[in-house]
């Protein structure tokens, strides 16, 4: 199930976000990279620096891609529900969506367009399913908001919720192949690896998977 | 009255001066004998013809640190310093110098007059074998044309590759035109304000200004350099509408409002009651002082020949299959001219080809000429491709 030659990264300069980092862990040094919602290009100067990736970077906001392209990043302003369609077939090895697929408005169609622009596609995502959301709708009948959702529903860009569940449902529709999967607790560690799927729902704040085609 | 005369006798010898930079400009200069013609895409060959050029910074030992800087539609080999024939400062001062983001203390840049310009490159005005100026008789040219012969030029100067081609407007087309016909030798591209085709809102703009200089009597279907005439009128008013193009609404209202010209009221006749309208009549009185009309049709039809995608079976990506060169485009909000969709145009072809590319679109109301001016924004993005480009290629960080 493993990638090939993943595994822990050398020391970097500057803190990354962990989430990130369990990203950066699944990606294969020297591999060209798509980052789909590359934000300011935190994770592309990661993947740069540790792996040494050929990496290019989609962002909708002006400012995220202004900033990335005057730090030397490949980084074009677009719209991944959209310009996605523009790759050609197999034109990276890995396409990643870091903390974006909520906020796409075609949670599918992104999905398949990176598993055929990519020979992997790296997925990471809050899980909607975690304890503390569930406890949250429950006593308080009203949407969750935590340190990670902090935004409330009518000023949220995050439009599809999900939870790790209904993330491998998808999967398999798709019939893609799951070929890691990860999940971090609200400290940022990995949850017990050989946990059952509603373990990992239920304690994983944030989940992250390596998907290919079947 | 004396007064008069004297301003009469330096727009002569003003007019005189530019003239001879047609000839024999105060820049470098490069002549391609009868060995050496160029093939242009109208199917005859150019020869001979020469090339003005200025170059700015040094050459590393690795020759490995040249940009190559195109111009526009009426710009001139002249970037920075003063201009030997109109005095005026450089066109891109902003961008390029010392520890400017075009970096002269690292880089060493060339910038060449255009392929049917008028500062020393052959165009209409440059006298033929006989001594009287090509007129029409130049064969039309085209952006490829341009390039090719810029290519002969980096030759002449033993550069094999350039570490970027850049450019606004015409000098983007160049530059992507550049990186189609010679991927191996442009290590970065950086097209600014441009678009891979005219569009035919901008013929249509262009064909205007081309009939008001030829409705011009003075014109003399192009002779007018052996009768001994001048189209100014005709070139102004080209030049006065081709100068809204590259404004945006946003900034001539910030700029003239509907201020009036040393006046408090509507004077009821045609003179130039408003600020904007004085302003116009300038713009178009300087620019006849220093362009040939003739110059300005070859060079405009250059550009409305341009259609990238059309030499590569129709589809954009093509002409960049298998480019390893490292792409940035830059737009304008208000550059209604050559719009944000047009550079997106661009982008989704080089993403289709699997280029690298950096694509990033700059608030601003200055309208198609921001790449000219004051974008502290644009600086930074120029610098940070630049350097990213610098660091790829091997040159050591600048220290």
């Amino acid at each position: 199930m493993l990638a090939p030659e993943a595994g822990r990264l050398p020391p970097t300069q500057f803190t990354p976000r962990i989430d990130l980092v369990v990203v950066a862990d699944m990606v294969t040094p020297g591999a060209r990279v798509l980052d789909v919602g590359c934000g300011d290009g935190e994770l592309l100067r990661l993947l740069a620096e540790t792996r040494g990736v050929d990496g290019r970077g989609i962002e909708i906001s002006r400012e995220g891609v202004n900033y990335c392209v005057a730090k030397g990043l490949a980084v074009i302003q677009g719209d991944a529900d959209v310009d996605l369609a523009d790759y050609p077939n197999d034109a990276f090895d890995y396409v990643i969506l870091s903390q974006t697929l909520q906020a796409t408005r075609r949670p599918r169609w992104v999905l398949e367009q990176m598993l055929r622009i990519g020979r992997y596609a790296i997925v990471s995502f809050p899980n909607f399913g975690h304890w503390r959301i569930r406890l949250q709708l429950l006593t308080r009948g009203r949407m969750p908001m935590t340190e990670n959702l902090s935004e409330s529903w009518y000023e949220t860009p995050n439009i599809h919720f999900c939870t790790i569940r209904d993330f491998v449902e998808l999967v398999r529709e798709l019939n893609a192949k799951m070929e890691r999967a990860a999940a971090l607790n609200s400290r940022g560690r990995p949850v017990r690896f050989h946990a059952p799927w509603w373990f990992w729902n239920m304690f994983g704040e944030q989940a992250v998977f390596l998907l290919s085609r079947r | 009255m004396s007064v008069i005369r004297v301003e009469i006798e330096g727009a002569a010898s003003r007019a005189e001066a530019i003239r001879r930079e047609a000839d024999e400009p105060h820049s470098e200069l490069v002549r391609f004998g009868p060995d050496k013609p160029l093939r242009l895409d109208a199917g005859v060959d150019l020869s001979p013809f020469q090339i003005a050029y200025k170059t700015y910074g040094k050459l590393n030992t690795e020759r490995s640190n040249a940009i190559l800087v195109c111009h526009a539609l009426t710009g001139d080999q002249y970037l920075i310093g003063e201009h030997p024939a109109t005095g005026k400062p450089g066109w891109w001062e902003t961008m390029v110098g010392p520890g400017k983001p075009i970096d002269t203390e690292r880089f060493f840049i060339i910038c060449p007059n255009v392929l049917g310009g008028c500062m020393g490159t052959t165009g209409p005005a440059s006298k033929t074998a006989s001594g009287e100026p090509y007129g029409l008789s130049l064969p039309v040219v085209t952006v490829g044309d341009m390039v090719r012969s810029q290519a002969m030029l980096l030759d002449h100067l033993g550069i094999d590759s350039v570490l970027c081609v850049t450019g606004g407007s015409m000098g983007g087309m160049q530059a992507l035109q550049w990186a189609a016909s010679y991927p191996e030798r442009v290590f970065a591209a950086l097209p600014l304000a441009c678009a891979a085709r005219h569009s035919a809102q901008n013929i249509a703009f262009h064909e205007v200004g081309r009939q008001a200089v030829m409705a011009d009597p003075d014109w003399r279907n192009g002779r007018y350099l052996i009768e001994g005439t001048s189209p100014r009128r005709g070139l102004a008013v080209a030049r006065m509408a081709a100068h809204i193009t590259y404004l945006s609404d946003a900034a001539l209202h910030r700029k003239f409002g509907r201020e009036l010209q040393d006046r408090q009221a509507p004077t009821f006749g045609f003179d130039a009651d408003f600020q904007v309208e004085s302003y116009l009549r300038h713009q178009g009185s300087i620019f006849v002082e220093r362009f040939d009309a003739n110059s300005y049709l070859y060079i405009t039809r250059a550009m409305d020949y341009f259609d990238l995608a059309a030499d590569y079976q129709g589809v954009l990506a093509n002409a960049f299959r298998g480019a390893k060169t490292r792409f940035c485009v830059v737009s304008f909000t208000s550059d209604w001219l050559f719009p944000t969709s047009d550079a997106r145009q661009i982008v989704h072809a080089l993403n289709a080809a699997g280029a690298s590319v950096s694509f990033a679109e700059i608030v601003t109301d200055k309208g198609h000429d921001a790449f000219l001016l004051e974008e502290p924004e644009l600086f930074e993005i120029v610098r940070g491709f630049l350097e990213a480009a610098a660091r790829a290629r091997g040159l050591k960080a600048k220290g």
